[in-house]
């Protein structure tokens, strides 16, 4: 059961900092406050930077789960 | 034995830590370049290239050989010729865009995108945004070369000279081999090696009263990098009457000044010197020299300016005029107010076309 309605979803594996955050951050600018963006990453420090950088900006990180062995899901709602 | 040219994404390039080389590849299909690069690379490599299950390359990861997907071609079959041009890169980049971006552009502009002031949205601003800048001297060189860098979209230089000895102490868009070149084609041609894609026009003329208002009509930001006081009223005035936003700057010896002119909404540079001083009273640089430095300090601060202005992000040196002493090492700011009188831009301007104003001498309006 899917507990949120993501409304975009950006696959951004192999992608590596900074650029994953750079790309959630792109990929957050048109959505409408509320919505949500699912980025899915296979770089581990990601898990960390693109929360703290997305949450830095004021959006809100609503979950990030380990969905493979070298891969993550990053639910967050902008702000 | 074939030699084959490897252009890597940056997602390979701390395991390669450069972005291309050059392999000896013994076989002569992608496969063996494959065995190669990892051979050379190391399972640092290998990881971010092979999928750890499969141990087949990541299906995410597209390789390019001469411009062509070798899934079109014969796979990881595909025969390499001497001296073959490869790609390997992740497929959300593949050339495509990425919300109206290149791969490329998320790059380079990635520590600017990072910002909250910039943003994507505001990178796509500056790409569709023009600022002409007059002078390819000591303020136009660093203005421009930091206005290309940040990916203004189109960059006008005017100047009419040609490249000196003794400019290169502080205009450090040109070098030995420029001197005797057309400043305007020395400029072009470095603004072009550090950033292919911004278009740059030129213009090989002087300002005039004749040329002036159809030179800035067109440009979003003028940055006045001029060494003359002329050309700067005769810039503002043009500025003044197009409402062209206008950077000033200004430099001798040890000392620069800027502000930043919003016609119709902030005081323009006659409302702080209604009429130049008479000629000779002010020295020029040629006269009084000049601190390499300091006209690299002033123009950075208007190529700022310009940024800003075209972002909408932050206070711009409207209404204030920034002073920069570089022997004492200070910046001094000073309040500049709208002058109703002004001739410019006040309640009833007297210049309301440009060839009121005798622009050889002392910048004097006549009736």
């Amino acid at each position: 059961m899917a507990k949120y309605k993501v409304n975009r979803k950006i696959d951004i594996r192999g992608e590596v900092c900074p650029y994953t955050f750079v790309k959630s951050k792109i990929a957050m600018e048109d959505l409408k406050s509320g919505q949500i963006l699912e980025v899915i990453v296979d770089h581990a420090p990601a898990t960390e930077n693109v929360p703290r950088s997305l949450g830095n900006e004021g959006h809100k990180v609503l979950e990030v789960v380990k969905i493979g062995e070298h891969e993550w899901r990053i639910l967050i709602q902008k702000a | 034995m074939v030699k084959v040219n490897v252009k890597f994404s940056v997602m390979f390039k701390e395991a390669t830590r450069t972005t291309a080389t050059t392999v000896d590849v013994s076989g002569k299909t992608v496969k063996d370049l494959i065995d190669a690069l990892i051979k050379q690379f190391g399972p640092q490599f290998s990881e971010r290239l092979l999928d750890a299950k499969t141990g087949e390359v990541r299906r995410f990861i597209n390789i390019f050989v001469n411009g062509k997907d070798i899934r079109n071609l014969q796979g990881f079959n595909t025969k390499l010729e001497e001296g073959a041009e490869v790609r390997l890169i992740p497929a959300v980049a593949g050339g495509k865009e990425f919300f109206g971006l290149t791969q490329d552009q998320i790059v380079r502009y990635s520590r600017q995108i990072i910002l909250r002031e910039v943003g994507g949205k505001g990178q796509k601003k500056l790409m569709r945004s023009s600022v002409l800048v007059l002078g390819a001297g000591g303020l136009g060189s660093p203005a421009s070369l930091y206005l290309t860098a940040a990916g203004i979209g189109k960059i006008g230089i005017i100047d009419s000279d040609r490249v000196d000895l003794s400019n290169l102490q502080r205009q450090i868009l040109h070098t030995k081999d420029d001197i005797d070149r057309p400043k305007i084609e020395s400029a072009k041609e470095k603004l072009l090696k550090i950033n292919p894609e911004v278009k740059v026009t030129t213009y090989n003329e002087r300002l005039t009263a004749e040329n002036a208002l159809d030179v800035v009509g067109d440009w979003d930001f003028v940055l006045d990098g001029s060494d003359n006081f002329p050309t700067k009223f005769l810039i503002n005035d043009a500025c003044v009457l197009k409402k062209v936003p206008l950077s000033h700057g200004g430099v001798l010896r040890f000392v620069g000044m800027t502000t930043t002119i919003l016609p119709g909404k902030g005081p323009c540079y006659r409302c702080l010197t209604p009429e130049a001083p008479p000629p000779g009273m002010i020295p020029t640089c040629e006269e009084a020299g000049v601190l390499g430095a300091v006209p690299g300090v002033i123009g950075t601060i208007q190529a700022t300016e310009a940024i800003k202005y075209l972002l909408g992000s932050g206070e711009l040196l409207v209404g204030r005029v920034l002073f920069f002493d570089a022997l004492e090492m200070r910046f001094e700011e000073f309040e500049l107010k709208r002058s109703p009188n002004c001739p410019a831009c006040g309640k009833r301007p007297l210049i309301k076309d440009l060839s009121q104003v005798d622009y050889g001498h002392v910048c004097e309006v006549r009736f």
